[in-house]
């Protein structure tokens, strides 16, 4: 705490001048950072489209409301392949990453200096590389379609569930592990007895968690061609049917606001 | 405690019962889904939901199998990676994709804090509480490529459209986030503000913000982090960065270029993340 002396007067000052200085001059600095950074943005930005933006939203709005809700009989199948792609892929993507958490965690990984980097390399490289990116390589090695898909969101989620669960198995209570051990477990037996107990509710919820935010990515792989609702969405925005187009986003909304308060629930329902 | 014990007990009896013969007992973990109704109807409900989505899957395994050579054919152009013959594009579309990020991070953070306030039960009116839920439950269901189509729709090409875009993404991330933190401050930190006679800027800055500040710089952190990886993407609808190099070079089928480029963003994501971390931990 310090007091700032004014004349008379004493005044609080929440910080003393040495950090108030401080604070200052990183505001600065990041300010300076920030208009440096628009200002490469805006030389590379023609502001002729930007002004003109109003108009075009409003054009679009009208052509968007109202939407053609007798195109709905026709989305049911493309929202039940996105489901499908998002629960499949995180299948997949929980079959792989949860071997590979127990490679990654520095108190289960049977050798620190050869597996543990490989298997950090797998898990950074698999969360680096957008879902997106990896269903444009797909769609090109295995043809477009649901199963492309299926990978890609597999491919996607095996970093981000390794990486939480890893975590949370380098967080374990040890003492349980040892009393394990002191029965004369073998170490697979400590595996399944000692460590999996204990993670299994972080890995329940870290799945679901997973499958709440694939649905929201399964709708946008259509678009590179891998299946589900993006097929319907890229098609109507192909042939400017613009009120289909605020249909699919009305049935995109709701899809991802139900999962994600199923996955809300189930998490609470385990945590 | 009352119901365990009832079930051990019971647990106890039952074995009692089935082992009358003196018959060596064993042990059986407890599973993880206790009421086996519950557990029996999950496992019912997966398998049904497996068989219906393998049903309506129509995966073309013939396709997929044509594919494989093809695929590693595919695979082959990537091997090596060639750095050099884009090397200037790769360096503007980094730089790109960077300032992108730099930019749409403060901006979005900045519309998110009024965003959060209003969003947080303890502190909005009800009024405004819906209005700014609303806001956030809109830019969270949109993927940011959605997002990004529209942006690149209504301000043109290039970068500044998937600066505007990873700003709206931004609003959801950050606001929820930091509207789940506002309301976990302990409510005596700012009673006590309010007691002193301070007026509702006075009680935001010295009783709530504290509080929340030092979450809300890893939080900052680490969107940053989200932002960098998604203006991968954006570029590819159009919306400028180092996606937007990334869709060149797939459309020439210079897939060398294209290993090249992925492996530039898995290495400053690697950074990234790494630096954030430190800072992170720093921080907290």
């Amino acid at each position: 705490m310090a007091v700032d002396q004014q004349g008379e007067k004493k005044v609080w000052q929440r910080f003393d001048k040495k950090k108030q200085r401080l604070h200052w001059a990183g505001w600065f600095t990041g300010t300076a950072i920030f208009v440096y950074c628009f200002q490469l943005i805006s030389e590379k930005t023609f502001w002729m489209f930007v002004w003109d933006s109003p108009n075009q939203v409003g054009d679009l709005a009208y052509r968007m409301i109202p939407p053609t809700w007798g195109y709905f009989d026709k989305i049911w199948e493309p929202l039940w392949d996105t489901i499908n792609i998002a629960t499949l892929g995180t299948v997949l993507a929980i079959f792989i990453a949860f071997p590979t958490a127990f490679l990654a965690a520095r108190n289960t990984s049977p050798s620190v200096i050869f597996m543990r980097p490989f298997a950090l390399l797998v898990i950074v490289s698999s969360r680096s590389i957008n879902s997106i990116i990896w269903a444009l390589l797909l769609v090109a090695i295995v043809g477009p379609g649901l199963f492309a898909g299926i990978i890609a969101i597999g491919l996607r989620s095996i970093g981000f569930v390794a990486k939480l669960l890893y975590e949370a198995i380098e967080e374990i209570d040890h003492n349980q592990v040892e009393a394990i051990q002191a029965t004369g477990a073998g170490q697979l037996q400590v595996l399944a007895y000692g460590i999996v107990p204990q993670i299994l509710p972080a890995f329940a919820g870290i799945s679901v968690y997973r499958w709440d935010i694939n649905i929201r990515e399964s709708t946008v792989l259509g678009l590179v061609g891998a299946g589900g609702i993006g097929l319907q969405l890229n098609a109507s925005i192909m042939e400017l049917a613009w009120s289909k187009v605020s249909l699919i986003l009305i049935a995109i909304i709701i899809t991802v606001i139900f999962s994600e308060w199923i996955s809300a629930k189930v998490r609470h329902a385990i945590i | 405690m009352k119901k365990i014990l009832r079930n051990q007990q019971q647990r106890q009896v039952d074995t009692n019962m089935t082992n009358l013969s003196l018959a060596p007992r064993t042990w059986k973990r407890k599973s993880f889904i206790e009421n086996q109704t519950v557990r029996y109807s999950i496992c019912a409900g997966v398998i049904l939901y497996l068989f219906l989505s393998f049903n309506t899957l129509e995966i073309n395994w013939i396709r997929v199998w044509e594919g494989l050579p093809r695929g590693q054919k595919f695979l082959a152009g990537f091997a090596p990676p060639d750095f050099i013959s884009r090397w200037e594009e790769i360096v503007d579309g980094v730089l790109e994709s960077l300032w992108m990020t730099v930019a749409s991070t403060v901006v979005g953070i900045f519309i998110s804090i009024p965003v959060a306030l209003g969003a947080a039960r303890n502190i909005a009116h009800p009024s405004v509480y819906y209005f700014c839920r609303g806001i956030i439950a809109i830019s969270r269901s949109f993927h940011e490529i959605l997002l990004a189509i529209f942006f690149v729709k209504f301000f043109g090409f290039g970068p500044f459209a998937g600066f505007v875009t990873l700003s709206f993404a931004t609003i959801g991330f950050f606001a929820k986030l930091l509207t789940e933190d506002i309301e976990d401050t302990s409510v005596s930190q700012s009673e006590a503000i309010q007691a002193t006679g301070a007026n509702w800027w006075q009680w935001i800055n010295y009783g709530i913000q504290p509080q929340v500040m030092p979450r809300m710089i890893g939080l900052g952190l680490y969107r940053f982090d989200i932002n960098f990886r998604e203006s991968a993407i954006v570029g590819v609808v159009g919306g400028g960065g180092i996606g937007a190099t990334l869709n060149t070079a797939f459309d020439r089928y210079e897939f060398d270029s294209a290993a090249a480029i992925l492996i530039v963003i898995i290495a400053i994501v690697f950074f990234v993340e790494y630096t954030s971390g430190i800072v992170r931990k720093q921080v907290q």
